[in-house]
């Protein structure tokens, strides 16, 4: 997909205005929150089986290449392909060869961010095969012609007026006067429409949200089902996954399962968590006759052993983009590429280069709720900081900011001569509000003037003011500051 | 605690640069509260910054020529104190990772031991359960992203608001979630940050207080200065102004004569 | 070089480890073999009536339906006073499970059974439960000659016996009894942990029971 990261201020400021888009945020804002909230608090567990989730991915991380040997010859054994891609391309040309070999027109798929990532669809129609997303938000943004504004929500920017207009526009087969107010009538009419594609379809593709090297297994954990109908129905089922999604064995899988679905959706557990190991077996009723595994590296191996391999334990729950200020204010798709939110901020930079997504690890407050929610632990706000370590090394931010913070660092390491220049401006500056106690605009704080006020400084500094005190011996109660009634 | 705490501990006051430049009031306000609790103060002259502008915009080299100075000046005093949870997160937590393994790094470490943020530390290091002042009036407490997630900051400033005598204190909704502040985040994105602190404003609003508090001047200078924009009429001030029974200067951005 | 070696040649330089560490392996083997549980929250320690009793209420939280039957022979009526009380027709999918098999379905007059895979105009499918986890309410099923997956996830209506003698405290023990059952570092083809009716929340978060999986889950629990 097209990369506009670089635009993230533009973006922003026209999500901003969006009165739509502002109104499904509130959605965000509420539900999640309130819900990972309450499912927490049940598990006295929670903090426990986060430190555990976090040395069990640091520990298969570690040992990485002996979890994907040990995990390729289960998956062989069970019947399974195992192919491994270097890039997005290769992933794609391996998915499209497997398609042809199949003879596919059709494909379905399960909701999956790592196809997102490869942009696996638009490839796909351009080889004449054709993608139907299944998941609900999925399929209203296929609709669109979009891409996903949250990781497990995908049109979580939308409202239900826009998916009405969506569905009369493209069931155009259906009666005209059908009834969609409500959700519920949408939802009834997504499931008999795509009904139908499961059976047609001659592939089908998921994700993974694990792999379980013990057993050469792939877990995907979902909540509609169709996951679960996109890879039992068609013929070839193929599975494309990054190569962190590995784990050592099913308790360990256990363990963050315990942990993804309390921080995505505050559920204990999703309705539907499938393992399938290879392909439909001698006498089985049903399932596919070809099971596929797409391991891709993709920027993946340059991750570890780096400031940002931390990164690599994100099991996609999307609490980070729930609880993030910036994100409820401007929504995903500001961030210009696939990983929109604080995941986002932190994995963009490393798959696309820091040049293109400098915005995003600079648009956080650093306020440290993504890290606090985070079920992995993952550092989010420190490997934001250190992307800008990577720009400010590099030289890529703006010339005016670098200037700024030039001539800002030259005072604040020379104590003296800051307390010579601020005891010189500072009085000055409290001159010139003349009693208002606030500038509504000031030459240079542009920024800051826009939308607030500045409140202005008191008077003289407060080391002036201390300096002053002390030297005349004065004793702590007399020591208040100027102006004080 | 593993320090053996004095009589009389010897408190080096890191007054942070926006109270040095904005708002001495908090800084009187600070000394006035940890000597009544029982401390001597000192606010060495060698301070400047903490060093978050640079360290939040990637210059590490900048920010390790200011943390290594911020070091020296407080070298000998029993503890660092900031009236701000983000600078005192700075010089506890993000210090230490400045420097390489070594002599340096121990150096920041036992320093970083020794900083504290000032209400947590009258609260859990001197056992302060109350002070002596009066507010009458409503107030609402907004928890600093730093103060609240990097050092827990959270019950002692309640605790310690509770015993003001004629103060009511009215939780807004959202309290833990950012104001939009962020530093220089506040001037890069301005139109966001906007949007965020419109939401805390109109928390602060519908709490029904006529006066916001909270531990950090940067966020109180953005929520006041949004305040003030918007006109409603709540004044902001420092906790420790209030704690202090220092209320008498006018609010953050508010007039004076 | 092949993108397999390639890949795995990136790892190891990343990792700074070389291809024939002797303890990368082992740890590494030890692993796979041990399997080392980690945190089991306490919730599900009970034993008897008690981790039913939890199983139940955790389903119910879920929003599954569940009834409780004395014994197997039980199991056709209930499945029929189901039918009946909703207004469904006469009729259930269900696969060869030898559990389900043995029980009285002649007993129901006019119950129409379909075997084999399922259908996608079937409204019922009626499943046996492997095991059931108390700890969420979970129901465990795997595919199987007797054991058609699609009914899990094709009918309206998912009708899943389970026997209380299943039904483990946690995931581990259930894990546990899987590794018993088909025998260590292998699994049936496809293992379904369910939890409730299919649902989504894709539109403006609210949330909708019957996506594209069942509508609504009914949990049968003999015992």
């Amino acid at each position: 997909m097209d990369i506009r990261s670089p635009a993230f201020k533009q973006s922003a400021r026209a999500a901003l205005s969006d009165a739509q888009l502002q109104r499904a945020l509130g959605n965000v804002r509420t539900g999640f929150i309130d819900k990972r909230r309450q499912a927490v608090d049940a598990l006295p567990e929670f903090d426990a089986l986060r430190d555990s989730a976090k040395a069990i991915k640091d520990h298969t991380l570690a040992h990485l290449d002996l979890y994907l040997e040990a995990y390729e010859a289960k998956a062989t054994e069970a019947g399974g392909h195992v192919h491994w891609a270097e890039t997005a391309e290769d992933a794609r040309r391996i998915v499209l060869d497997i398609c042809r070999a199949a003879g596919a027109r059709t494909v379905t798929k399960g909701k999956s961010m790592i196809t997102e990532e490869i942009d696996l669809n638009a490839f796909l129609e351009a080889e004449g095969i054709r993608p139907v997303e299944t998941d609900l938000g999925e399929y209203i943004i296929q609709l669109r012609n979009e891409h996903p504004s949250h990781i497990i929500a995908p049109a979580v920017h939308l409202n239900k007026d826009q998916v009405e207009s969506d569905f009369r526009r493209v069931h155009d087969h259906l009666p005209a006067a059908r009834d969609l107010s409500e959700p519920a009538a949408l939802l009834g009419e997504a499931r008999r429409v795509l009904r139908s594609q499961y059976f047609a379809a001659d592939v089908g593709i998921t994700g993974a949200n694990f792999l379980v090297a013990e057993t050469g297994t792939s877990i995907i954990v979902t909540n509609e089902g169709n996951g679960d109908l996109t890879q039992l129905l068609p013929r070839v089922h193929v599975v494309v996954a990054s190569i962190e999604k590995l784990v050592p064995t099913l308790e360990d899988a256990s363990q963050i399962l315990r942990v993804l679905a309390r921080s995505a959706t505050g559920q204990d557990m999703s309705v539907y968590t499938t393992f399938s190991t290879g392909p439909r077996r001698p006498g089985d009723p049903d399932g596919p006759e070809e099971y596929h595994v797409v391991l891709l590296d993709n920027g993946r191996s340059s991750m570890l052993g780096s400031e940002f391999q931390d990164m690599l334990r994100c099991i996609r729950c999307g609490a980070c983009m729930n609880h993030c200020p910036v994100y409820h204010a401007v929504g995903g798709h500001a961030y210009g590429w696939v990983y929109p939110g604080p995941m986002g901020a932190v994995l963009t930079p490393s798959l696309i280069g820091v040049d293109k997504s400098g915005h995003l690890p600079n648009a956080s407050t650093f306020c440290g709720r993504c890290e606090a929610v985070c079920p992995m632990r993952i550092p989010l706000p420190k490997m934001m900081r250190h992307w800008r370590e990577r720009e400010f090394e590099r030289g890529l931010n703006p010339a005016a900011q670098r200037y700024g913070l030039g001539l800002w660092a030259f005072f604040a390491r020379r104590p003296r001569l800051y307390r010579f220049a601020t005891s010189l401006a500072v009085p000055a500056l409290a001159a010139m509000a003349r009693g208002r106690g606030a500038f509504r605009r000031l030459p240079l704080a542009g920024g800051w003037t826009r939308h607030r006020d500045l409140p202005a400084p008191e008077s003289r500094t407060f080391m002036q003011q201390w300096r002053d005190r002390s030297a005349g011996g004065e004793t702590a109660a007399a020591r208040g500051p100027e102006g004080l009634a | 605690m593993t320090e053996t705490a004095p009589a009389a501990p010897r408190v080096g006051l890191f007054v942070t640069c926006l109270v040095d430049l904005f708002r001495p009031s908090v800084g009187f306000a600070a000394v006035k509260l940890l000597e009544e609790a029982g401390c001597t103060v000192e606010v060495p002259a060698a301070q400047t910054c903490c060093g978050q502008p640079a360290y939040n915009s990637g210059d590490r080299d900048d920010t390790r020529a200011i943390a290594e100075a911020t070091i020296a000046a407080f070298e000998g005093y029993d503890y660092v104190v900031a009236p701000s949870g983000s600078c005192a997160g700075m010089l506890k937590k993000h210090y230490p990772p400045l420097f390489e393994e070594g002599l340096q790094r121990q150096r920041a470490e036992a320093f970083a031991a020794r900083v504290h943020e000032l209400v947590s530390f009258l609260v859990d290091v001197r056992g302060m359960t109350g002070v002596a002042a009066r507010h009458a009036g409503t107030a609402t407490y907004h928890d600093s992203c730093s103060g609240l997630r990097e050092l827990g900051i959270r019950e002692q400033p309640r605790r310690l608001l509770a015993s003001v005598d004629g103060l009511t204190l009215s939780e807004m909704k959202d309290a833990d979630v950012c104001c939009g502040f962020g530093g220089t985040f506040c001037v890069k994105y301005p139109d966001i940050s906007n949007a965020i602190v419109e939401k805390k404003t109109a928390a602060i609003g519908a709490s029904g207080a006529e006066l916001l508090l909270a531990g950090d001047l940067g966020c109180l200078m953005n929520m006041a200065g949004k305040l003030r924009r918007e006109g409603t009429p709540v004044a902001a001030r420092h906790v420790a102004e209030v704690l202090a029974g220092m209320d008498g200067t006018p609010p953050i951005g508010g007039e004076r004569r | 070089m092949s993108a397999r070696d390639t890949i795995l040649q990136r790892v190891r330089t990343a990792l700074g480890a070389a291809g024939g560490d002797a303890a990368r392996s082992r740890a590494v083997a030890a692993r796979l073999a041990e399997a080392p549980a980690g945190i089991v929250p306490a919730r599900g320690r009970l034993d008897g009536k008690a981790r039913t009793d939890l199983f139940v209420e955790m389903a119910e939280k879920a929003a599954a339906t569940v009834q409780r039957v004395r014994k197997p022979d039980s199991v056709p009526r209930a499945v029929a006073a189901y039918l009946r009380g909703r207004n469904l027709p006469a009729a259930v999918r269900m696969g060869d499970d030898p559990r389900l098999a043995a029980m009285p379905w002649d007993k129901v007059r006019a119950l129409e059974i379909g075997r084999g895979a399922a259908d996608p105009d079937d409204e019922v499918g009626v499943s046996h439960a492997y095991a059931g986890i108390a700890e969420t309410g979970t129901v465990m099923v795997h595919s199987g000659a007797d054991n058609p997956t699609g009914i899990n996830f094709l009918p309206e209506h998912h009708i899943v016996v389970v026997d209380a003698a299943d039904i483990e405290g946690d995931m581990e023990a259930v894990i546990a009894r899987v590794r018993a059952g088909f025998g260590k570092g292998t699994m049936p083809r496809s293992l379904n942990l369910i939890t409730g009716p299919s649902r989504s929340g894709d539109i403006e978060q609210t949330l909708l029971l019957g996506a594209h999986g069942p509508r609504a889950v009914h949990l049968i629990v003999i015992g």
